[in-house]
């Protein structure tokens, strides 16, 4: 159990026992983050001596007398003013005036505990700032990993726009140098790389766009009836081109039409993304079979592949941003790493799921379930 | 004996990189060989001795080209090796073969941090050869 720390600062030896014998076995339960604390007291019998204790470590709660020989509660707080801690402060006044509670709350005071006070006055106070305590340094944690993952997200952005313009400027570098001669065929091969690279980058800004609109654009979600099959017709009519080019065939398995509430763009980018993953991680003269369908309230959707599969340990990992699965097989297949991520995203504001099932060589099923009537509006 | 070209193998997973470097070797009169990864590598040098290999070291595995450089010490102790890696601008770890603990491991005569100018990836290849005659 986490024990807080309060310090009790008064010059009144019967009240700093008295504190002690209150706090030293209670317990705050604060539900919302499901955990217990409990309370080690330590006391200061003047001002100076607290400030000495708090400069030294600075308790979680202070419990402050205001009227004190020496320097006063409310000049402790003048002298802490600008010290970096959470430390949530209790005046105790003897006098409940409110010339003192104004001037300890511009000092940052938390709450007020009027003298005389019960054990139950004290723990009620006690109890609400400590929840208070434990929220605001729950909220401190929460926002500290979104960053992280945040910071995580750009350094991989950064090392991925990176290697390509690499690539492309070392062929410039190459060009420039004529390090090939003066005959311009000779640099196609030069120029077929550099313009991949490019095509690559354009992708993975294109993604980057979507999953930024998916991530925070919902206020321009636009929700209403879509046929999913329909969506389907034109996501398979751009994979064409590629599919044909190696003997690939894509069927389609729908009743016409599969109905659901959805922002139709985020429809169209799902399908695309299942699809050109079905169509490029496939063999020569292979097939991909999407099924669209209602059940039980939902729309699923399915691609099965015959493609080059995957492991168990690559299928865990291939929702995960920038995750692409290298090995022989897949070094010549170009991807930003960002597609079955949008996938899952997309789903997610669906109230669905996304599940794969793969065999290395055989091939990859993914399945897509969404809510058909319960877009979120979040 | 007829000057024979000398034959190099370059190990990286960046097909540019690999590109690149290849072209210019070429052009500067040697024999290329490239390999994708530690295991096309070892394949190659089942059958093959290259004169010096020049090795990347984050390729299918994090450490595969410390193993790489591992092997070929072992199996063929004639060989210089020269691992080139990003290691330091992509992950920060700031490591080099200054100090003797990091020689003893890295099993490698040179270390290069990408990016690289060709110039001194081949000055070092000539240096290499010219000590190993």
């Amino acid at each position: 159990m986490e024990k807080l720390r309060v310090l009790v600062t008064d010059d009144e030896m019967g009240m700093r026992l008295g504190v002690r014998r209150s706090l030293q076995d209670f317990t705050v339960f604060v539900p919302d983050v499901n955990e217990t604390v409990g309370f080690v007291i330590d006391h200061a019998e003047s001002g100076e001596e607290s400030l000495e204790k708090i400069r030294q470590q600075p308790p979680d709660i202070l419990l402050l007398d205001h009227k004190m020989p020496g320097i006063s509660g409310l000049e402790v707080l003048e002298k802490l003013a600008g010290m970096k801690t959470d430390m949530l402060t209790v005046m105790i006044t003897a006098y409940a005036s409110i010339e003192t509670a104004v001037a300890a709350t511009k000092q940052g005071a938390y709450d007020f505990l009027p003298k005389p006070f019960t054990p139950e006055e004290l723990k009620s106070t006690i109890r609400k700032t400590a929840t208070r305590l434990i929220l605001a340094r729950q909220a401190r944690k929460l926002a500290e990993e979104k960053q992280q993952v945040r910071f995580e997200f750009i350094r991989v952005l950064g090392h991925e726009l990176k290697s390509p313009l690499n690539a492309v400027g070392g062929y410039l570098e190459l060009m420039k140098k004529r390090q090939r001669g003066d005959d311009l065929a000779s640099y196609d091969e030069m120029l077929d790389r550099s313009l991949d690279r490019i095509d690559g980058m354009h992708k993975l800004i294109r993604d980057l766009l979507d999953l930024t609109q998916i991530e925070s654009g919902r206020k321009n979600r636009s929700l209403a009836e879509v046929n999913v099959a329909a969506i389907a017709r034109t996501a398979v009519e751009t994979v064409r081109a590629a599919a044909d080019s190696r003997k690939i065939a894509v069927r389609i398995h729908a009743a016409d039409p599969v109905s659901m509430q959805a922002d139709a763009r985020e429809i169209e980018m799902l399908l695309n993304n299942v699809l050109s993953n079905a169509v490029k991680y496939n063999r020569d003269g292979g097939s991909v079979d999407l099924t669209i369908e209602r059940r039980d309230g939902q729309v699923v959707v399915e691609t099965v592949d015959t493609g080059i599969g995957m492991s168990a340990e690559e299928t865990g990992r291939v929702f995960d941003e920038f995750v692409r699965i290298r090995n022989e097989r897949t070094q010549h297949i170009s991807g930003s790493g960002l597609g079955l991520s949008l996938v899952k995203k997309i789903s997610q504001l669906y109230h669905g799921s996304v599940k794969v099932e793969s065999q290395p060589d055989v091939g990859s099923t993914f399945t897509v379930s969404l809510q058909a009537d319960k877009a979120s509006a979040a | 004996m007829a000057t024979e070209k000398p034959l190099v193998l370059l190990v990286d997973d960046d097909e540019d990189f690999l590109f690149q470097q290849r072209v210019q070797l070429q052009d500067a009169g040697f024999e290329v060989i490239t390999a994708q990864g530690q295991a096309q590598a070892e394949k190659i040098l089942a059958d093959q001795k290259p004169d010096v290999a020049v090795v990347d070291v984050m390729m299918e595995n994090p450490d595969a080209g410390f193993v790489l450089c591992h092997h070929i010490r072992k199996n063929t102790p004639s060989m210089p090796v020269i691992l080139v890696t990003s290691v330091n601008s992509e992950t920060g770890i700031d490591f080099d073969m200054a100090t003797e603990e990091n020689r003893e491991w890295i099993k490698a005569d040179v270390l290069l941090s990408k990016p690289i100018r060709f110039e001194q990836l081949l000055g070092e290849i000539d240096r290499l050869l010219a000590v190993k005659k």
